[in-house]
């Protein structure tokens, strides 16, 4: 999994019928130091996450799937938890 | 499967239920020699490591495996805590 900012929405009407009442969100992969790294995705939300929210991700299509509650959806990514806080010792 | 440090937790309080209860640690993978090998991610841990240990974790929906037959979305779990490795 990989910490992201939520940076925006996506509204689709012609898609796959597995994203039907998905919400889409752009996400950006940051560091644990807030910095970007890595291109923008796309990620369907199952937690109610909002923009500019820290959140987790899963990169990886059955775990997107499991997420959005259906078997086989042609998804890779999905936001699966809002962040409270890191603590990171090293 | 790869080495890695754990080097942090992480607390989400609204996340996906399938994850409630389940510890989430922030990783360093490793390079054979210790170094410092990629990009941290977090990873769902099943064998109660803790920060500053050297754990295996394994990569994709097999990270899923442990919480059988609870289906976690998860890409990434810690599987194994090392107690010593060596290289040739």
């Amino acid at each position: 999994m990989q910490l992201a900012r939520v940076v925006g929405t996506v509204v689709a009407t012609q898609k796959h019928r597995a994203f039907e009442g998905a919400k889409l969100l752009l996400v950006q992969p940051v560091g644990l130091d807030d910095t970007p790294r890595g291109a923008t995705l796309l990620a369907v939300d199952s937690v109610g996450a909002g923009v500019t929210e820290r959140v987790l991700i899963v990169l990886e299509g059955r775990a997107a799937g499991e997420a959005l509650g259906r078997k086989g959806a042609p998804v890779d990514a999905a936001v699966i938890g809002i962040v409270d806080s890191v603590d990171v010792h090293e | 499967m790869q080495l890695a440090r754990v080097i942090g937790d992480v607390v989400a309080t609204r996340k996906d239920e399938k994850l409630n209860g389940v510890t989430l640690l922030v990783l360093q993978p490793l390079a054979a020699d210790g170094s410092k090998a990629g990009r941290t991610l977090v990873a769902v841990d099943t064998m109660g490591a803790g920060v500053g240990e050297t754990v295996f974790f394994v990569r994709g929906k097999e990270a899923s495996f442990p919480f059988h037959p609870v289906e976690v979305p998860t890409d990434a779990g810690i599987v194994g805590i090392v107690d010593h490795w060596d290289v040739e």
